[in-house]
């Protein structure tokens, strides 16, 4: 068992934001969490590598591989973060650093965790240009070297996915990642989630509040109604019988938007992944 | 390839680039040469008076002429040059260390000590520049050291204000979060992504923190709290010659001119290098990388 959350409530003050949620992830598997904006899902991934805001006080446990994270020193959490837990954004146009190269930027958790030396500007670039073909962006030599605002939504999200994964950790948490993207790029990033997962074996946690995006990258999903855990089970079983309201109302939502919510998983429009890069024209 | 490799030459390049950025190296360039040089050689002994050849007119022997006692105007001029230096950059440096030091305080240390240092920040600020100067030589006695204090810790306040907020701001991105969530420590964040970040407006700071303090040095030094008699300063030279402009105005252009020139040089530079070094500011869709191999391929076509 790699990821194991039990009991996790978080308070602003007096007010229960999350309230006693437990869920455990295994290696490889991709879990998803849905729940409407105010749910506490993205504040529930936030407390996994301890990155709640100063104001949050927590209780319970979150545990990985056994190790208990939670009330670490930040010195601690800071060597699990990026080693052994990654994390992907909501939003690529503001989770990169305007002033650092891509390639830079990429490589960053290698360096920190001591994985490249600083000092080795071959293997740096060596490894930058690896993550960005991992993350399948187009010309990884020439785009290591540019800069976030030189890219797309797509692009920029698809670096954010490579500095997460970089270190090959064991749990990627990823909030929202396809939010702010376009629906024909969504359609790629999520391809390139189950594609990454599936070679690495890491434990995907994936939040979202779109039931037609969680349809194609997780297995058994966790649904959120303000803080509670209100509903859980696989996404298909939750597609076909949901128990509860708020799940009810994801499920017509989600028919709303994709017609079909049961989009064949693994499947993304193949359409994507002509559009994206035709969409940047100056690299080719 | 690595990135931070090809950084240094980049904005160099973009300065180049950039009339603003042209013209403040060149002002600068020109004050450190003259600084350097007037230091072991000077046309005449900038200090020697003739009193019998007073007001001469600009010649050979005296490029700009002689003021009322005799003394050459121009290698008067040429070592004023080392105390406008002198104070710029000492300044600056005063500047950068408190505006820093203030400013990482306040941005990361506890709720109370931030809040303190706000305070005294904010009262500090409504003290003027030049009062706490003309303070600090009334109790210290007139010297350029205390100019330079006086400037440093003016704008340092300044510098650590503006900052401030720059920082809260950053501080909230989520780049800055996401280097957390890659395991970047506080210290490291600071400086890796938060100080770059808040480098343009903190270049902008400075370069006019420079100006400020060549104007100040030099209006202190007219007001007499300045540079004492035996340092050549462009602000004591205005001074001197202040009582005979009407008769003999062109001697009193000069350090005008310079005290001028010095000052746009600064904070033009300061512009041009704030632009230079923000890669989002750079022209053209397609950034720095574009414009390097194309100016390699022009290198190329023309050996």
């Amino acid at each position: 068992m790699s990821l194991e959350i039990s009991d996790l409530t978080i308070r602003f003050g007096e007010r229960v934001v999350v309230d006693a949620v437990s869920f455990s992830v295994a290696p490889g598997e991709r879990f998803g969490i849905i729940g409407e904006s105010g749910s506490g899902k993205s504040l529930t991934t936030l407390a996994i590598p301890g990155l709640l805001p100063e104001r949050a006080t927590w209780t319970g446990s979150v545990r990985l591989d056994g190790v208990e994270l939670l009330g670490l020193a930040e010195k601690e959490l800071a060597r699990i973060r990026g080693r052994r837990i990654g994390s992907v954004f909501q939003d690529p146009q503001t989770a990169l650093n305007p002033m650092r190269t891509i390639g830079n930027q990429l490589v960053e958790p290698l360096l920190l965790h001591g994985i490249v030396g600083r000092r080795d500007h071959d293997e740096r670039a060596r490894q930058a240009v690896r993550l960005a073909s991992l993350v399948k962006l187009p010309d990884p030599s020439r785009i290591v070297e540019r800069y976030p605002h030189q890219l797309s939504g797509g692009q920029r999200q698809r670096v954010g996915i490579g500095i997460a994964l970089a270190a090959s950790p064991s749990v990627l948490l990823a909030d929202e990642p396809t939010t702010a993207l376009d629906v024909t790029i969504q359609a790629g990033i999520l391809e390139l989630f189950n594609d990454l997962v599936s070679e690495s074996g890491t434990a995907l946690v994936f939040v979202t509040h779109d039931l037609g995006v969680l349809a194609q990258v997780a297995d058994s999903v966790l649904v959120l109604a303000n803080g509670r855990a209100v509903e859980r089970g696989t996404v298909a079983g939750i597609l076909d019988h949901p128990q509860h309201e708020v799940t009810a109302g994801l499920v017509a939502a989600a028919r709303l938007t994709s017609f079909d919510a049961r989009i064949p998983l693994g499947g993304g429009d193949p359409a994507d992944r002509r559009a994206e890069p035709a969409a940047e024209g100056g690299l080719s | 390839m690595t990135p931070r490799r090809t950084q240094g030459p980049a904005w160099l390049r973009e300065l180049r680039r950039r009339p603003a950025g042209i013209f403040g190296s060149i002002v600068i360039i020109l004050l450190v040469a003259s600084a350097v040089v007037s230091s072991f050689w000077t046309p005449v002994d900038p200090f020697y008076a003739d009193p019998f050849h007073p007001w001469l007119g600009p010649s050979l022997a005296h490029l700009l002429g002689t003021d009322a006692v005799g003394k050459d105007i121009f290698s008067y001029l040429f070592l004023g040059s080392r105390t406008t230096l002198l104070v710029a950059a000492g300044s600056s440096v005063v500047a950068t260390v408190v505006g820093i030091a203030l400013a990482a305080l306040g941005a990361l240390t506890g709720r109370w000590l931030r809040e303190t240092i706000a305070v005294i920040v904010d009262i500090l600020i409504a003290f003027p520049v030049l009062l706490i100067a003309v303070m600090l030589t009334a109790v210290l006695g007139p010297s350029l050291v205390n100019v330079v204090i006086a400037v440093g810790i003016g704008f340092g306040v300044n510098i650590a204000r503006v900052s401030r907020g720059e920082i809260r701001r950053v501080a909230r991105t989520d780049y800055v979060l996401a280097a957390r969530a890659a395991g970047v420590g506080p210290w490291r964040n600071l400086v890796d992504h938060i100080f770059p970040n808040i480098a343009p407006v903190f270049i902008v700071q400075l370069s006019l923190a420079a100006g400020v303090a060549i104007l100040s040095e030099a209006g202190l030094s007219f007001l007499g709290y300045g540079a004492d008699p035996g340092t050549a300063s462009w602000g004591r030279m205005l001074h001197d010659l202040q009582n005979y402009i009407t008769l003999y105005p062109l001697t009193a252009v000069w350090p005008g001119v310079a005290i001028g020139l010095t000052v746009l040089g600064f904070n033009l530079f300061g512009d041009a290098l704030r632009e230079a070094t923000d890669p989002r500011l750079l022209a053209g869709s397609d950034g720095p990388m574009d414009r390097r191999s194309s100016r390699r391929r022009r290198k190329a076509a023309t050996p």
